[in-house]
Order: C-alpha cells, then sequence, then structure tokens
C-alpha cells in the first residue's frame, strides 16, 4: 500500500536553524565580509543581500582521507587508441585530465566556500553594535507626550472603562453578604414555625417568615456600589523621536572623489537610521555658498556645486530646528561632512554658530575628508572639543576604505567596542 | 487506466496514484519484494533541505548541515548543477521524495526507480539486512535529536556543538564493520540510554582506577597489560567505551554518531549495484507501460531523454569522465545478467557457465541480495560490458613522469580490467585504515594509532587537525604512525 503525501505547504526552513548556526560559527568572517563589500560595492549596490565568501581552510571538516601519492591503477571508459603499454605524459595537476582522478574525487578545490545572505541579514551585519548615542532626553518636564497605563480599579469613572469581571465579582459578594443576614433570621422562624402549634401563632410567623423572603429576594443584581472601572493613568513618555541633520559640502573644491566618499558615509548613514530607528526624520542639506534643503534623491545625486561657506548650512539647520524641531520634544543628531575647506573669515561665525547649535543637539559628528592638510575649519571645531565632549565628535577620512571603520567608530553603542 | 493519449504533461495527485498502481503491479509481477511506499510531493527548496539532511525526514541541529545546505542552494541557483530527480532513504514504510516541478513521465520514472527499485534494494541486499533497521531509523532520529536537543539546554550549545565536531570528524571510522548491532526502538532506546550512562562511567572508572587495590602488589614488578587487547578499527566506538575524559552524555552522543554513520555504511559500498538495480528496473517496468498501451509515445520520449541522460558515461577525456558513473556501470552489468541469461553466446558461456541460460529473475535476485559492488564486479563484469564501455587500466605511480596503459579490453586485459575495478571500490581504496593499537595505562594515558597504507598512499593534508579531534575526545596525546606496506613507519604524527 503507498500513501502519498503533498508536503509542499509543510515549512520550508528546515535548514534554518542549521543556517544560523553556521552565520553564529562564523560570525567574525562574515561580518569581515560584510565590511569588505560595504568598501568595495557601487554606491547603489550598498543595501542589497548578497554573496559572501569564507575562506575555505576555516570552514573544513577533516576527515581520514587518502592523500595524494601512491600507487594508482584508474580504471577509465571510453578509450579510442590506447593499448598495453602506451605511457601518457602525466597531465599537470587540476588540469581535469584523464590521470588526476583522485583530484576530482574529493571535490573540494581551494576556492573559498561562497553562500548568499539576504539584505535583512547583510544589514543587520554591518550595523552590529551600532546605536545613536545619547538618545533619550534627560529632560522630562516639559514632555507633553504621555502612555496610558492601567493601575488598578477605581468605583468612578466612564461608563465606556467599566470592567465587567471586577464589577459581577462585587455583585455577588454584596449578595452573598446581604442574604446571610436573612438567611440565619429564616432558619430561625421556620424552626419557630414547626414547633409552633397555635395557629395565631403560626400565622403571625409565616407574615414574618413570608417578608423576610420577599426581602432577601429584593436585592439588586446591581447596585451603584458594585461598579468598578479600569483606572488608568497617564505617565510622561520619555521622547524619542530623533531628527538627524545631514549636513554635506557640494563645493568646488570636493573633487568628485570627495564627494563619493561623502556620499557613501551618507548613505551609510541613512541606511543604518533606516533600520534601526524607523520613525526618524532625516533631513538633508547640501550647501556650497547658500544652503538649502534637499530630498533625498537630489542630496544623493544632485552635481550642483559652487564656493564655500560653512555658516550658511549651520544657520540653515538652526533655522529648521527652530521651526519644525522643538528641542524639548526631538532628540537632535546632525552629521556633517566637508572637506574642511571654507573661506577663512567665515569660521569665526562658524564657531559662534556651533556654540549655539551644540547645546541642542544629542550628538553632533564632522567628518572631515581628503588626507589633505587640516584646514582652520577642523582647528575651530577642536576648540569646540574640549567644551562638548560628550556630544561632539569629529574624524578623518582619507580613502573609501575607512568610511566603514571611521562610521562605526562614531556610531558604536556605548559599552560595546 | 487508459492510454494517456494527450495525457497533460502535469501530474495530479490522482494521476500519481493511477501511475503508482500500475507500477507496483508490474513490480509485482517481477516479484519484487518491497517495503511499502510512501511517496511525498515536496518543492525544489524542500528537497535542497533533504540533500541537507541526506534524506533524512529529521535530524539533530548542527552548522555544518547548514553548510551542505548552503553549498547545495548555491550550486542550484547559479545552474551549476540540477538536483537530482528523487531521493530514497532505506526506513520502512519507505519514503521518496517526489519534486513539484517534475512532469508526469518523470515522476512516474521516479516511483518505479525509487520505491520499487530502491526499495527492493534496501530490503533483500544482505549489506542492508545486517547492518541497518529500516523501521527503527526513523524513531532513532527522533530521539537523537531531542537527545541532542536535551543536552543543548543542559550543556550548552557550544559543547555539543564542539563534541559533534569531532565525532563527525571520526563518522567514516565510527563503523563496526564485523559484529551485527541489536535493533532497539525509540522507547527502548530511551531506557537502555539511562541504563548505560550510570555502567558506562563505572566501568570507565575501574579501567582508570588509580588507586592500587591492596598494599602487596605495588611490589610486585607490573606486567605491561596490553589495552586494546586487540587493535580497534571502530574509532568511535573505542571512544564511546574507553575515553578518560568524557562525561555520560557525551559518550551518548559519540554513540548517536556512530549509529548515523553505521545507517549509512552499506550505502557507500553499493552504490553501483544499488543505482544499477533501481536503473533496471525502471527501464523494465517503463517498456512493460508502454508494451501493454497504458502510455503514449511521448511519454516515452520524455523517459528516453532522462534515462540517457542519467545513463551517460563521458569517455575519459571529456568533463566527468575521470570517474565512472556508478549508474551507467551497474544499468549495463545488470542488463547484461539478464542478456547473458536469455541469449548468451559462446563467451558468456565460457566466462558465465553458471548464468547461461539460467532463469534471468532469479540470478538477478540473486545478485541483488549477495553481493557489494567490490564482490559483484569481480563475479559479474563481463567482456561485453567492458568492451562497450571501452574500459582501461591506467596505473599512476608517484613520481613517475608517465602514466601507463596496463589493460585494456581485450582477452589479455579482462581479468585485470575487472579486478582493478572491483578493488578500486573496496573499503581499503575508499578510505584509510586506521586503527587503534596501544593506550598507555600506567603512563601518560597517551593513545597511539596505526595507519596502514593501502597501495603507498600517505594520509591527507587535514590529518594534523584530525588528530586535535581525537585529542579532545581523548583527553590526552595521541600519536599516529603511518606504517608503509612492509612495516616501515613513513610518517609520525603527534598532538
Amino acid at each position: 500500500m503507498t500513501h502519498i503525501i503533498d508536503r509542499r505547504l509543510n515549512s520550508k526552513d528546515k535548514s534554518s536553524v542549521n543556517r544560523q548556526r553556521l552565520l553564529k560559527r562564523y560570525h567574525r568572517q562574515v561580518k569581515e565580509a560584510v565590511e569588505k563589500a560595504a568598501t568595495d560595492r557601487a554606491i547603489t549596490d550598498l543595501d542589497k543581500g548578497g554573496e559572501v565568501s569564507i575562506d575555505k581552510a576555516d570552514i573544513r571538516e577533516p576527515r581520514f582521507r587518502h592523500g595524494r601519492g601512491g600507487r594508482h591503477t584508474h580504471v577509465l571508459p571510453g578509450n579510442k587508441h590506447f593499448n598495453v603499454g602506451d605511457k601518457i605524459p602525466r597531465p599537470k595537476p587540476g588540469a581535469g585530465g584523464s590521470g588526476s582522478g583522485q583530484a576530482s574525487k574529493d571535490g573540494e578545490g581551494e576556492d573559498d566556500f561562497t553562500f548568499n545572505i539576504t539584505r535583512d541579514e547583510y544589514l543587520d551585519y554591518l550595523f552590529d553594535g551600532l546605536a545613536l548615542p545619547n538618545l533619550v532626553k534627560e529632560n522630562l518636564k516639559n514632555a507633553d507626550e504621555f502612555s496610558t497605563h492601567q493601575a488598578g480599579f477605581s468605583s468612578q469613572g466612564s461608563p465606556e472603562k467599566l470592567n465587567v469581571v471586577r464589577t459581577l465579582r462585587q455583585s455577588q459578594a454584596r449578595r452573598i453578604a446581604l442574604r446571610g443576614r436573612y438567611k440565619k433570621r429564616m432558619q430561625e422562624l421556620e424552626d419557630q414555625l414547626q414547633a409552633a402549634t397555635d395557629v395565631d401563632e403560626r400565622l403571625r410567623l409565616q407574615k414574618q417568615l413570608d417578608a423576610l423572603k420577599a426581602k432577601s429576594r429584593a436585592q439588586p443584581f446591581l447596585d451603584q456600589v458594585d461598579l468598578r472601572y479600569n483606572n488608568l493613568v497617564k505617565v510622561p513618555k520619555p521622547s524619542n523621536a530623533a531628527v538627524m541633520f545631514c549636513v554635506m559640502d557640494v563645493s568646488g573644491s570636493m573633487t568628485q572623489a570627495i564627494k563619493d566618499i561623502a556620499k557613501r558615509y551618507f548613505l551609510l548613514l541613512y541606511l543604518f537610521l533606516h533600520r534601526q530607528y524607523e520613525n526618524t526624520d532625516i533631513v538633508f542639506i547640501s550647501h556650497h555658498t547658500k544652503a538649502q534643503e534637499v530630498d533625498d534623491e537630489t542630496f544623493f545625486y544632485a552635481r550642483e556645486t559652487g564656493g564655500t561657506i560653512v555658516s550658511t548650512a549651520l544657520h540653515l539647520t538652526l533655522d529648521i530646528i527652530a521651526a519644525r524641531y522643538p528641542v524639548d520634544k526631538w532628540n537632535i543628531y546632525v552629521a556633517q561632512a566637508s572637506d574642511g575647506d571654507n573661506w577663512e573669515d567665515d569660521n569665526g561665525r562658524c564657531g559662534e554658530l556651533m556654540q549655539g547649535l551644540l547645546p541642542k543637539c544629542q550628538y553632533f559628528t564632522y567628518v572631515e575628508i581628503g588626507g589633505r592638510e587640516h584646514q582652520s575649519l577642523w582647528r575651530h571645531y577642536e576648540q569646540l572639543m574640549a567644551q562638548h565632549e560628550q556630544r561632539f565628535a569629529m574624524r578623518s577620512i582619507d580613502n573609501v576604505s575607512e568610511i566603514y571603520p571611521v562610521f562605526h567608530e562614531l556610531f558604536a553603542r556605548k559599552g560595546v567596542a | 487506466m487508459k492510454a494517456h493519449y494527450h495525457s497533460p504533461a502535469d501530474w495530479t495527485l490522482d494521476t500519481i496514484t493511477q501511475f503508482d498502481e500500475q507500477i507496483a503491479r508490474i513490480a509485482a509481477s517481477y516479484r519484487l519484494d518491497t517495503y511499502s511506499n510512501q511517496l511525498e510531493v515536496i518543492s525544489a527548496e524542500q528537497m535542497i533541505d533533504a540533500y541537507a539532511s541526506v534524506g533524512l525526514p529529521i535530524g539533530y541541529y548542527h552548522w555544518s548541515f547548514g553548510k551542505h545546505f548552503e553549498q547545495t542552494r548555491q550550486a542550484y541557483e547559479s545552474g551549476k548543477m540540477g538536483l537530482a530527480y528523487e531521493l530514497v532513504i532505506n526506513s520502512s514504510p519507505c519514503i521518496a521524495y517526489l519534486m513539484e516541478e517534475n512532469s508526469l513521465a518523470m515522476q512516474a520514472l521516479v516511483i518505479a526507480h525509487a520505491s520499487y527499485g530502491h526499495n527492493s534494494f534496501f530490503k533483500g541486499n544482505y549489506l542492508f539486512k545486517e547492518w541497518t533497521d529500516a523501521t527503527a531509523i526513523v524513531d532513532y532520529m527522533v530521539f537523537a535529536k531531542e537527545y541532542l536537543q536535551h543536552c543543548e539546554t543542559r550543556y550548552g550549545v557550544d559543547n555539543v556543538e564542539r563534541l559533534l565536531d569531532s565525532c563527525h570528524a571520526l563518522m567514516s571510522h565510527g563503523v563496526n564493520r564485523y559484529q551485527r548491532p541489536p535493533p532497539p526502538t525509540r522507547e527502548q532506546e530511551q531506557t537502555r540510554q539511562a541504563e548505560r550512562e550510570a555502567l558506562l562511567q563505572q566501568q570507565v572508572n575501574l579501567l582508570w582506577e588509580t588507586v592500587p587495590e591492596d598494599q602487596v602488589s605495588e611490589a610486585e614488578p607490573q606486567v605491561k597489560q596490553q589495552f586494546p587487547p586487540e587493535p580497534e578499527e571502530n574509532l568511535l566506538y573505542f571512544m564511546e567505551k574507553n575515553s578518560p575524559i568524557l562525561e555520560p552524555w557525551q559518550r551518548e552522543v559519540v554513540r548517536i554518531v556512530r549509529k548515523i554513520a553505521q545507517y549509512f555504511y552499506p550505502q557507500k559500498q553499493t552504490k553501483v549495484m544499488n543505482e544499477g538495480w533501481a536503473c533496471f528496473w525502471h527501464y523494465t517496468i517503463m517498456h512493460k507501460l508502454y508494451d501493454e498501451d497504458l502510455v503514449d509515445d511521448g511519454f516515452m520520449l520524455e523517459f528516453f531523454d532522462i534515462h540517457s541522460r542519467v545513463l551517460r558515461q563521458p569517455a575519459y577525456d571529456e568533463p566527468g569522465g575521470a570517474s565512472i558513473n556508478p549508474y551507467a556501470l551497474g544499468f549495463a552489468m545488470m542488463t547484461d545478467i539478464k542478456r547473458i541469461c536469455l541469449a548468451p553466446t559462446a563467451e558468456d558461456k565460457h566466462y558465465f557457465p553458471q548464468l547461461a541460460g539460467s532463469d534471468w529473475l532469479g540470478a538477478m535476485d540473486f545478485a541483488m541480495r549477495n553481493f557489494k559492488d567490490e564482490s559483484f564486479i569481480l563475479q559479474y563484469l563481463s567482456p561485453k560490458v567492458m568492451r562497450d564501455l571501452k574500459l582501461f587500466c591506467l596505473e599512476d605511480v608517484s613520481g613517475k613522469s608517465e602514466l601507463q596503459v596496463t589493460a585494456i579490453h581485450d582477452e589479455a586485459g579482462y581479468r585485470r580490467v575487472r579486478e582493478h575495478l572491483s578493488q578500486s571500490y573496496s573499503l581499503e581504496a575508499m578510505e584509510p585504515n586506521v586503527q587503534v593499537v596501544d593506550v598507555n595505562l600506567h603512563g601518560d594515558r597517551s593513545l597511539t594509532l596505526q595507519h596502514h597504507r593501502y597501495q603507498g598512499r600517505p594520509l591527507a593534508d587535514d590529518t594534523e587537525m584530525l588528530l586535535l579531534h581525537i585529542q579532545r575526545l581523548w583527553g590526552f596525546s595521541v600519536k599516529l604512525d603511518s606504517l608503509s606496506e612492509d612495516g616501515k613507519v613513513m610518517r609520525s604524527y603527534e598532538v
């Protein structure tokens, strides 16, 4: 007898646990591969899942096997012209010729072990151990966002908050308690009734008993005192609404290579925020001599250019904060990238604006790209460093391979290396 | 079922059932004795899953299965490899997988091939009968999975993983070759496990007793106690019973891996026969279906297309020709047995006097039951098959700059070709011969292994790594001597 079972609807992921174990075991190698990919890939492919390679030597499972050497007599098919005694020069190892049966038998060349990971897994690895610093505002006084919590029950409330179970429990308790009093008395009367012989006495007792019974029955099913309402209290909610200002220099001094680095840096930031913090606002500001707020498309792909006045961008940031992101409700982050080239007399202005901007920010990062000698903007920022150590960080990126390490350094979760 | 002229290529569960009934009827008429069948329709992804677990419907967790899964998926998705059309496991009922994208003709072929061909082989061949228990394997795997999960929660996933790594490394040498293990059920297995756990630890403690039992014997000269008394080739068994450091649960895990190794042990020794047998029967059954007018010409053309692709044997100088296709060799030999029985030539009468003219069904049944690849080839490879496949021997001696043709498919060479081909399927040729020879009981507890080189072949490069795994199971230093055929130590490994 044959059973036919359609298993197509069964789980397809029988191997998923084993796969997770594989990923866990080779966590370091996979992470290295992902980080390498973050550097090597074209900017548009940065957020895709894809192939990961692990050195075959790392992943090999040893067995007792025959090695190369010794004597072999291969029996091969398809003889065309050989006769006994014919000699054939030894084929080169790995040439896959007739003589190398041993080489192809174990089927393992020296290639890397390559497999695919999904986009989610890829991004998980990429942003593993990263977080926005100081995310929750310390100051809750002005918070006007609340969450409601259940906090026991109350005897007053609006009908929609009526807690039926509690109310009925009260009702039942009340009825049992109140009837108990009559019950005792009724039992006494009944006993007397049994004992009494006089007709009048019996009538009087009967009447009393009936009255008591009526009273006992008259207990209301629900009384005002039974009603119980869910008691909800409002708890001020710490604000974790966050906004990230991406400020990028697009001036003429930024060469294509530098811009490419800046864009990669911001793209990482953009992916990171999207991935880890769903409700984060991102404001893109690009500036040359003039700053403007742009959408992500323009930010990453526009080719506008000009001179450099950094202060315009800082100014615009301050304006947008004032207009749309009240400091008491929003965690404000700024990431600025530039080649450090600025009008000499604008630097002082920048310093002043920063003094106003930094206290409003949870975290301000500045990256200088280009690998040249640091310009005066860097020196001005360095002076700010001392005062605002907690919320200000600056790094320089010299080439593409440094983007991810610098990014990782800037946003490493505190307490996690 | 009437002839399916214009039958659609797509199958339905109904058409599969009809085909199965017809195939079962035909198989019975050829006296094929099978376990009952279970056909499972699965998708390609599930097939990849099944690959990763070597076809077993259930298995414990280990990263290496994830690795096989990814390897298969990568190869499949990049188009480097097609999935096998079928996968069948030796269980009762015999579970065969039908892939959803197969056409109706393909499904019919798979049913005939796996559910009646392989199935009857599993049930009849002496190696499978002796070494595996088809009714118990699925239960045992359930037990193994549960036990290992229990260990993982109790002792940590990492500890279990490390232990399994070491056990897997010795899996090919965790097989009992000369005794039949008893076949317990899952329930028995569980109760016996608890008993074993207590008993085992006791025995091991006895062996490693260091406190002298009575003071007098101390003065007498110690007689060197040889342990193990006989060399032991089942390394996992040896570790399970004698390792000084393993905890009871670890011994049980070693045992589980050993049992599974034992279960797969007959498969690699009967590859040619098993596939040859299954191919012969799908070929025969498909033709019978056609003869009875149950399938049309289109069906048969598709069948021939699949059949010839599976059975293609490339020549030595073509890609894939460096090794013999077990399907091609097996099918050619099985078909040839029938031919010799029905229409023997003078040559056949000379080479196979016992076969010529005998009942072909009986002769094939006998061959299927009583041989493994090595002996089957030695017994049945006929000159005609050697000529058809144009087999020749090429001698490759390490160090020589030239390879030499030592025999071809002619009267002078038949026996040599046959012998060499048979030898290439022998156990020694497939796996190096490694045995435990000595334990230093009263000294540093070191373990000594010996490798006897077959045809002068050394061990592979990863042997040092392997020794670390043995050391992990043994706990003390491990030595391995690789001996040449005349007993000289060619190389020593030590950790």
